[in-house]
């Protein structure tokens, strides 16, 4: 287990902490120490707000050992409000209920428990924003 | 800058190789392009490999085939760059000799996937990924894939089943093809009904985890005289790179890394794609066939499905594809898999292809070798030498 990893990734994983570069102001997730877009090394911290559209989704049926009990299960791209694309789980809907350009917000679920003895991995996933919500 | 070319071929059949390790792979493919090229040393070896610490928990796989190939003392390293490292080595190779620091190189790519099991090999083919930010989220090599499928059928407004002529085309080569993996072929109605891995892609959509060896002499153009094997020209042998991650493209439905590649290999060779006689594409998935058509310059975007319908990718087409199987029949042993896209053409060029599947108009070869989910892209030229 590596626990150092999932420590240094809890500001990613609960509050979507990307980059905001300081000289074009062109935002990052995952964060990044030289900005895409002018290559400037300053930055700041920004918070994503969690909300945005499914761009691609798919149904994994043949999954990695550690999500092999979660199978049927969905993972999109999300392009959010704030115009960077993220990958990440879609939840609280079936899989056959996914359409391109649905609303999602961010919830924070459990990701995976790394064994029996492991601790338990959580972090960010994305469900359709309810009708009574908006 | 020295011209440069290939003067020796070896491949072992691409299958599940449970009787053989992967540092005799390596060495049969090895001392056979040596044989070919007649040879009894090189100055350097380049090994193209992803996976020998995962899957074999064995590195330093350079100064072991060095040894066991009989090569006492000889500089040999491995080249990593995910399911790209076979052409990757050679492009290294392409380096060494070309800047004259080398004469003769020889590299081989080897990969065993089939030594654990099945679901262990997919987790760490997924290691080509983002590891923090597209693995953990519990997507797979193939999920990753999917994500493009999707889009580029809700775009372009496909039908799924529209995709089915490329791994039809593999199949029906394949055949033909003594060292391919899947030698039987495959209808458009299988297709249909095959069994999704992560929907859009299906089984008969994803080239098989295998097992193989696949080696080339690179050598100085000026001096194929010196040896025995039949001379092919490489042109250009050009790498193009892209984010590894695919949430962080501008374009997910264009591939940079391969329109990069292509762009410089067009550029050294003089050539365009019109120059192409027929294209060893990377079809690890038969989307990333259409992308790679598309980026390459062959099909417009949104269109390499019409346009191999139109033109024609049999061995008779006007773009004979994937002539020996491509990823899909003849297998993909990641490591090796760029290799022997380049082996295959040096065939077709030679003129050595099994009857039925040997191109009529065999002068100029490219093959394409794609890392990851397109990150690193490797594009090669071979042309024959009269």
């Amino acid at each position: 287990m590596d626990i150092p990893r999932y420590w240094r990734l809890k500001s990613q994983r609960y509050r979507l902490e990307g980059r905001k570069c300081l000289d074009c102001g062109t935002l990052s997730f995952p964060p990044r120490l030289v900005c895409q877009k002018c290559k400037s090394r300053h930055s700041q911290p920004f918070e994503f707000k969690g909300k945005g559209k499914l761009y691609s989704f798919t149904t994994i049926y043949q999954a990695p050992d550690r999500f092999d009990d979660l199978v049927p299960y969905a993972v999109g791209l999300i392009d959010l409000e704030e115009g960077v694309r993220i990958t990440a789980q879609i939840t609280d809907i079936l899989p056959k209920q996914l359409e391109i350009g649905m609303d999602l917000e961010m919830v924070i679920r459990k990701i995976y428990e790394d064994g029996n003895k492991g601790p338990i991995l959580y972090g960010y996933k994305f469900r359709p924003i309810m009708a009574a919500q908006n | 800058m020295r011209k440069v070319a290939i003067v020796g071929i070896g491949q072992t059949p691409v299958r599940e190789h449970w009787e053989n390790n992967l540092r005799d792979l390596a060495v049969t493919a090895l001392r056979d392009a040596m044989e070919d090229a007649g040879v009894e040393t090189v100055d350097g070896v380049c090994v193209g490999n992803m996976l020998s610490g995962a899957l074999s928990e064995q590195e330093h796989l350079g100064s072991l085939i060095v040894d066991y190939a009989g090569l006492d003392g000889v500089e040999g390293m491995k080249i990593e760059a995910a399911c790209g490292s076979g052409a990757a080595a050679i492009r290294m190779a392409v380096k060494a000799v070309a800047s004259g620091l080398m004469d003769a190189v020889g590299v081989v790519g080897v990969e065993k996937l089939t030594e654990f099991s099945g679901k262990f090999s997919i987790a760490s083919l997924a290691t080509a990924a983002d590891a923090d930010y597209e693995i953990t989220m519990g997507l797979s090599f193939v999920g990753i894939n999917a994500l493009m499928m999707r889009r580029y059928l809700h775009e372009f407004k496909y039908d799924k089943n529209d995709f089915s002529i490329f791994p039809v085309n593999a199949h029906h080569n394949a055949v033909q093809n003594p060292n391919a993996m899947f030698r039987y072929t495959i209808t458009p109605a299988q297709y249909a009904k095959s069994k999704m891995i992560a929907d859009p892609i299906n089984l008969l959509d994803s080239s098989p985890i295998a097992d193989g060896a696949a080696a080339v002499i690179v050598v100085a153009e000026d001096h194929i005289q010196r040896y025995q094997g039949k001379g092919v020209s490489i042109l250009a042998c050009e790498v193009g790179t892209d984010t590894v991650a695919l949430d962080n493209r501008e374009d997910l439905l264009w591939l940079k890394g391969v329109e990069r590649s292509v762009k410089k290999a067009y550029h050294v060779s003089g050539l365009s794609p019109r120059d192409i006689d027929f294209f060893e594409a990377h079809d690890a998935f038969s989307i990333i066939t259409a992308m790679s058509l598309e980026a390459s310059g062959f099909a417009e975007k949104g269109k390499a499905i019409p346009f191999a319908e139109k033109k024609g990718i049999s061995i008779q087409g006007g773009l004979p594809l994937n002539t020996a199987g491509g990823l899909k029949g003849r297998g993909h042993p990641v490591g090796a898999t760029g290799v022997y896209q380049v082996v295959e053409a040096v065939q077709q060029l030679r003129g050595v292809m099994p009857e039925a599947i040997q191109v009529k108009k065999n002068n100029v070869a490219m093959t394409q070798n794609i890392g990851g989910s397109g990150a690193t892209v490797i594009t090669t030229i071979l042309k024959k030498i009269e």
